[in-house]
């Protein structure tokens, strides 16, 4: 245990009296290696208690955050010690949050490289009983039913937040904004139900439509598609706005010259990752769109397939031999992991390389 | 000459036609919204109707609409304190470590991971629940039967399956782990730097500066962000229908095989295979479930946006 003196780096003496307080501190090695001990017996400790991956870590982390505990208490005081207690602490909860993240990708890659080959995307399921089968049918129709929900929500969306940034004023936008917020709240399968009961009214129970996951999907995707826009509008500087106006350009061309352009990697990225959050409900879908085996590329006629409900069906009602159609269900949810997690990059990499150059 | 010519008129701004319609069509998409949920409450309500008049021998159960769908909401409720009391904490812990605890050129990096616990879908993560976690959590489960059965939450038997109310909290709370973290570093990172230099300046170690400088700030933040992910949680449907081993009735413990479902669950379980006044009484527990939602987030958005009244930052 050294104890530093504070040292008086002209002369290299040190101050005389006995007015300088001295810290006692534990040397910059030591924290790691008094963890790397503790972690040690507590590995020790599992191996000789039966080895378990799980208890040996958990006992590891334990020992080591006490052993450094300890020892700071010891050296260096109370609040030290607890400061260092807590780094351990919140350290270790980043790496708990990190356990499920890694463990998903991990089962859905192994289990779903399987069958990602190209029969899975050249055939659908027509006919198809154990093995071979695709979800040609399913791609497509995720495809033409989230094409058909960006259709309906994007300008739905967009004009609601040009409302809500340049022209709303008072209680109307106020409302809005609330409600909006609000809105990103609705449970998935409550949309679904909206959907199913509109369209129930218009032609009876038991109707089933590509168009109703659409509009049920545009009740989920509107308000993200408003969230994201508003706060990108909010950045464009109004300097670039009272010029235009300064010049006579009129509001609304104000907004399509100038606003909208300035802003559109934005705009382009909140779309992308708006996309990227409804393309994998599976719940609206499940009830207002249904599944069928064949190929359905008219939303207005009938079921259609869909690629979380054909994973869902494939995986809890794999018929018989069962061991195919769980093959067919994890190659989807690859499948549908892959879509998500190439919507989100491309939504980054659209704002990265096309942001406006503001200076803001 | 003295004439002194009128003082001129402001300009009257003229209204183009471009203007009109640009003002017009905007506005109306903002009414549209407030229509769209208004017509989610109304036909949600048209449906649901004929399932409350209903005599109550006719709604599935025999017990009438009440007895259906109470223990439908405990089980909601029940999966979604779970999930909640544990996500709150580690995602409190995480957005602390991202904002104060990680290398600089780091953090963004790790938000941007965290983020993408988010971007995964339901029916995935139902998928991983029944595969990976709810095996993995098999011994615990007996492990918990045998040393803490004496508390009425692990009475057992245990689930051999994993597929328990426990299991499904868990994944419900990896689920809104990222929501709840993304709030909280929102605000955290909002913390007037004056109040924490300050902090610092006057010797607090970095815990003592987030303790009194920082949590503070951002407690009503912290607040409304988890009563956000406590309406996603009441929502989620798949992942539940897929991982829980669900048979109905009210039952405190969560590790044996019998557990009450959830609303939404249920929904998704029930609903493609009902006809008739089935499907009325399935939309009327989803009016429920609209109803408890749409109380929790209006308070979740009132907590935050007063905070927001109060910010420093702005």
């Amino acid at each position: 245990m050294t104890a530093t003196r504070s040292v008086d780096p002209g002369t290299g003496t040190r101050p005389s009296g006995g007015l300088v307080e001295q810290h006692r501190r534990l040397p910059r090695s030591a924290s790691a290696g008094l963890f790397g001990t503790g972690a040690a017996v507590g590995v020790l400790a599992s191996v000789l208690t039966g080895f378990n991956v799980v208890l040996a870590v958990a006992y590891a982390v334990v020992l080591g955050t006490l052993a450094l505990y300890v020892a700071t208490r010891s050296v260096e005081g109370t609040r030290k010690a607890f400061d260092r207690l807590v780094t351990c602490v919140v350290t270790t909860a980043f790496a708990l949050a990190m356990v499920p993240l890694v463990s998903l990708v991990w089962t859905v890659l192994s289990r779903g490289l399987r069958r990602l080959d190209g029969e899975f995307f050249n055939s659908s399921m027509l006919g198809v009983v154990g093995e071979g089968g695709g979800a040609y049918h399913a791609i497509l129709g995720t495809l033409i039913i989230t094409g058909l929900t960006a259709v309906i929500s994007v300008p739905v969306g967009l004009l609601t937040a040009i409302y809500v940034v340049e022209y709303g004023t008072g209680r109307l936008k106020k409302a809005i904004t609330f409600l909006v917020d609000v809105m990103t709240g609705i449970p998935s399968i409550v949309a679904g139900l909206f959907a199913f009961a509109l369209f129930a009214i218009f032609y009876g129970p038991g109707v089933r439509l590509g168009i109703m996951g659409a509009v049920a999907l545009s009740v989920l995707m509107i308000p993200v598609v408003v969230r994201s826009s508003e706060e990108v509008l909010k950045l464009v500087p109004n300097e670039l706005r009272e010029a235009a106006y300064a010049l006579g350009v009129p509001k609304w061309r104000t907004i399509l010259k100038v606003v909208i352009p300035t802003a559109i990697a934005g705009l382009a990225t909140g779309v992308t990752l708006s996309v990227a959050r409804v393309i994998g409900e599976t719940a609206p879908l499940l009830i207002t769109v249904g599944i069928i085996n064949g190929t359905n590329v008219d939303p207005f006629d009938g079921r259609m397939a869909t690629l979380p409900v054909f994973a869902y069906y494939q995986l809890t009602q794999p018929g018989f031999p069962p061991e195919f159609a769980i093959d067919r269900a994890w190659t989807a949810a690859l499948v549908l992991i892959i879509l998500v997690m190439a919507l989100n990059v491309v939504g980054r990499l659209i704002s990265h390389f096309f942001a406006p150059k503001t200076g803001r | 000459m003295t004439t002194t010519s009128a003082p001129p008129q402001p300009p009257r701004p003229k209204r183009r036609v471009g203007d009109r319609i640009f003002a017009g069509s905007t506005t109306g998409a903002g009414f549209l919204i407030l229509l769209v949920l208004a017509g989610v409450a109304v036909f949600l309500i048209t449906e649901a109707w004929p399932a409350v008049t209903a005599p109550a021998g006719d709604i599935p159960g025999g017990n009438g609409l009440g007895a259906y769908i109470a223990p439908l909401i405990f089980g909601t409720l029940l999966a979604a304190v779970i999930a909640l009391v544990v996500a709150t904490p580690l995602a409190v812990a995480i957005a602390l470590y991202i904002t104060y605890y990680a290398p600089r050129r780091l953090a963004t990096a790790m938000g941007y991971v965290i983020d993408l616990l988010a971007a995964i879908p339901s029916v995935v993560y139902g998928f991983w629940g029944i595969a990976t976690l709810a095996p993995a959590l098999v011994p615990f489960y007996v492990w918990a039967e045998d040393h803490l059965g004496f508390i009425p939450l692990f009475a057992g038997p245990a689930s051999p399956t994993g597929r328990t109310m426990f299991t499904a909290g868990l994944m419900l709370a990896v689920m809104i782990l990222p929501i709840i973290s993304a709030i909280s570093r929102e605000v955290f990172s909002q913390a007037p730097a004056l109040h924490r230099e300050a902090a610092l300046a006057l010797g607090a170690t970095r815990w003592e500066m987030i303790k009194m400088a920082v949590l503070p700030y951002g407690k009503s933040g912290v607040i409304g962000g988890a009563m956000l992910g406590l309406g996603r949680a009441l929502g989620e449907t798949l992942a539940i229908a897929i991982v829980l081993s669900a048979s109905g009735g009210i039952t405190f413990n969560l590790i044996s095989s019998s557990n009450p479902s959830t609303i939404a669950a249920n929904i998704a379980l029930q609903f493609p295979e009902s006809t008739g006044l089935d499907v009325n009484t399935l939309i009327a527990s989803g009016l429920a479930l609209f109803v408890i939602t749409l109380a929790v987030n209006m308070l979740a958005r009132w907590v935050v946006n007063r905070r927001a009244d109060f910010s420093g930052a702005n």
